[in-house]
């Protein structure tokens, strides 16, 4: 059947077999010398605060979700940006519609209060 | 390198544009004015309309496909963006002094609305699987939100949520009879796949799986009967505008993919798609017919009676002939007619803080108000289906074409129906023109945009059922381009 998909199956294996290898060996060969600031979870370098299991404010979806917006329009504007001497006044325009019906969302939410906390 | 499309394109799709734009310009409209003047919200959505009929008029001419294929402008679409236009000015009619009763009046309503509109118009034109797609979630995203509108009402929430949740279903389903469809033909535009598929093999199991699929998918949309559980409370529950909405529109559209597809995409595999069509319309008319008979509140009583409508739709499809495509058609626009105009007569009496939802609370009605009585007796005759309104001629053509295409069995089965259907419309008529004392809570909450949409409603059937001639011609002459 698809014979040309034997390299990914092939890939697949290989790799799942180089991280249980990897795992494997150092598990073996790894020093351990534990201390109580190695076992502790990484929160970026401080010291841990609290459990992590804590309930937070549904505000935060909002707030996520308007930063999912403009992380699309980055999404976009990158290949825009690389390709735009092909796309010229053509691109140029149908980036500035796509980001003024983005900027319109912005007042929106703006004025709707999305972005204030309280 | 040369551009990615021509101006010509753009033409074809000019109505969307405007309409988009039109609802943008809503939005911003809705937070530059002061509250208590969002009616203007709404007057603004109808020039809207009125500017995207314009522009579809302008660009009716064009006779392409857009956009390498994704997007086809013939008369079928033609016809099915002008019963949109029209579904989306009576929705904002009924809707401008139904919101400021329910304490909702909120612009985004308005831009809701058109937002849906456009996914519909997207739906009808898409001469392809993932242009159609796109229509198809364009409209029910914007639906699921309409149908939630009445924030602290837990029925209005379940009515959203229930609607989601079977939406996000019927859309999977969808999908996988998509995939599996482009799977098998290796293109997604609906005449590449028809080209592929007529010279294939037919009895692959896999097609036939896809063609299931796609039925159901579309079965969900339009309310076929055994995907119809969530449809009595969804209209329920949402606001009676939303529902007037939530039955005509996503059919409409429905209706316009489901013969797109079956019809251009896969036609070679009519003679098992009829078979299963055939089984669905039986089951849908009769289902729809005798569980409305139980019904106590009028909401959920034209919820099942819609049902029974796509009943009755679908076997236009079995006919599969001209004339029961452009019945299909016709019935289409006569249906919204009277429906809209059904919940219309809901809302007028609705009042704050009562829903006027029961059939109950129709008791009396003519003597409180025989206009009002009368309005609403002809919108049951004309579901129906009794002359001199819209609904006969619809339903005669419709079983016309089924017993010209030798399904009399069928066309039998459907009149039998009619005959049920008869008793809980009239049971309505009954409660209002034979009750003594008006129900203490029947109190008008009239509007003259309200009136409008009444009038026009009554007007269509009327002219309809006295004068179909034109209205037929125009149905046949849309299906140029799909058969």
């Amino acid at each position: 059947m698809p014979i040309e998909y034997l390299p990914i199956l092939a890939l697949i294996v290989l790799a799942v077999l180089f991280a249980l290898g990897t795992l494997l060996m150092s598990s073996i060969f790894g020093p351990k010398r534990p201390t109580p600031e190695k076992l502790s979870p990484y929160e970026c370098g401080i010291t841990p605060v609290g459990t992590a299991r804590e309930r937070f404010s549904v505000k935060f979806y909002l707030i996520a979700m308007l930063f999912i917006v403009f992380d699309i329009e980055i999404v976009f504007l990158y290949p825009w940006a690389v390709v735009f001497r092909q796309l010229r006044l053509f691109g140029l325009i149908e980036m500035a519609i796509f980001i003024l019906i983005l900027c319109i969302g912005l007042c929106y939410a703006w004025k709707k209060g999305g972005l204030e906390w309280e | 390198m040369s551009p990615p499309f021509t101006i010509n394109d753009l033409w074809a799709i000019s109505p969307e544009m405007v309409l988009t734009t039109a609802a943008i310009i809503l939005l911003i409209l809705d937070f530059l004015l002061p509250p208590g003047r969002r009616a203007v919200v709404g007057y603004t959505g109808l020039l809207g309309i009125g500017a995207t009929f314009a522009a579809l008029g302008a660009s009716a001419g064009v006779r392409a496909e857009a956009f390498s294929g994704m997007y086809l402008s013939d008369p079928f679409t033609l016809f099915f963006k002008t019963i949109f236009l029209l579904i989306a000015a009576l929705i904002i009619l009924i809707s401008l002094n139904y919101l400021s009763v329910e304490g909702v009046d909120q612009g985004e309503y308005y831009a809701l609305v058109l937002f849906a509109t456009v996914g519909m118009m997207i739906m009808a034109a898409s001469g392809d699987l993932l242009s159609l797609y796109i229509g198809l979630e364009t409209m029910s995203l914007s639906i699921y939100v309409l149908a939630g509108f009445l924030r602290k009402d837990r029925r209005s929430n379940e009515a959203a949520l229930k609607y989601l949740l079977m939406g996000a279903f019927s859309s999977g389903i969808l999908l996988y009879g998509m995939t599996l469809l482009y799977g098998l033909s290796g293109s997604t535009n609906l005449k590449a796949i028809s080209r592929t598929l007529a010279a294939q093999d037919l009895h692959n199991p896999a097609l036939t799986l896809a063609m299931i699929l796609l039925a159901a998918g579309f079965g969900f949309k339009i309310a076929t009967v055994p995907f119809h559980m969530y449809l009595p409370d969804a209209y329920e529950g949402a606001p009676t505008s939303v529902t007037a909405f939530m039955s005509v529109g996503p059919k409409a559209a429905g209706f316009a993919v489901l013969l797109r597809v079956f019809l251009l995409a896969i036609p070679s595999l009519q003679g098992s798609w009829v078979q299963l069509f055939y089984v669905l319309s039986v089951l849908t008319m009769t289902v729809g017919n005798v569980v409305a008979i139980a019904q106590k509140n009028i909401k959920r009583m034209l919820a099942y009676s819609s049902i029974a409508h796509v009943g009755y739709l679908l076997i236009g499809l079995v006919a599969g002939s001209p004339l029961g495509i452009s019945a299909i058609l016709l019935y289409l626009l006569v249906y919204i007619l009277m429906n809209v105009g059904a919940f219309a007569m809901v809302i007028l009496l609705c009042r704050q803080g009562l829903r006027g939802d029961q059939i109950e609370d129709f008791s009396g009605l003519a003597q409180k108000s025989p206009l009002a009585a009368a309005t609403m007796l002809i919108f049951l005759l004309s579901l129906a289906g009794i002359p001199p309104t819209g609904g006969f001629v619809a339903k005669f053509y419709v079983f016309g074409a089924a017993i010209k295409a030798g399904y009399v069995l069928l066309a039998v089965i459907a009149v039998v129906n009619t005959a049920i259907s008869l008793f809980y419309y009239m049971r309505v008529a009954m409660v209002m023109y034979m009750r003594e004392e008006p129900s203490p809570i029947t109190a008008l909450s009239p509007s003259r945009p309200l009136h409008w949409a009444l009038a026009i409603a009554i007007l269509g059937i009327l002219i309809i059922g006295v004068y179909p001639g034109p209205f037929l011609g125009w149905a046949w002459v849309s299906l140029t381009g799909l058969l």
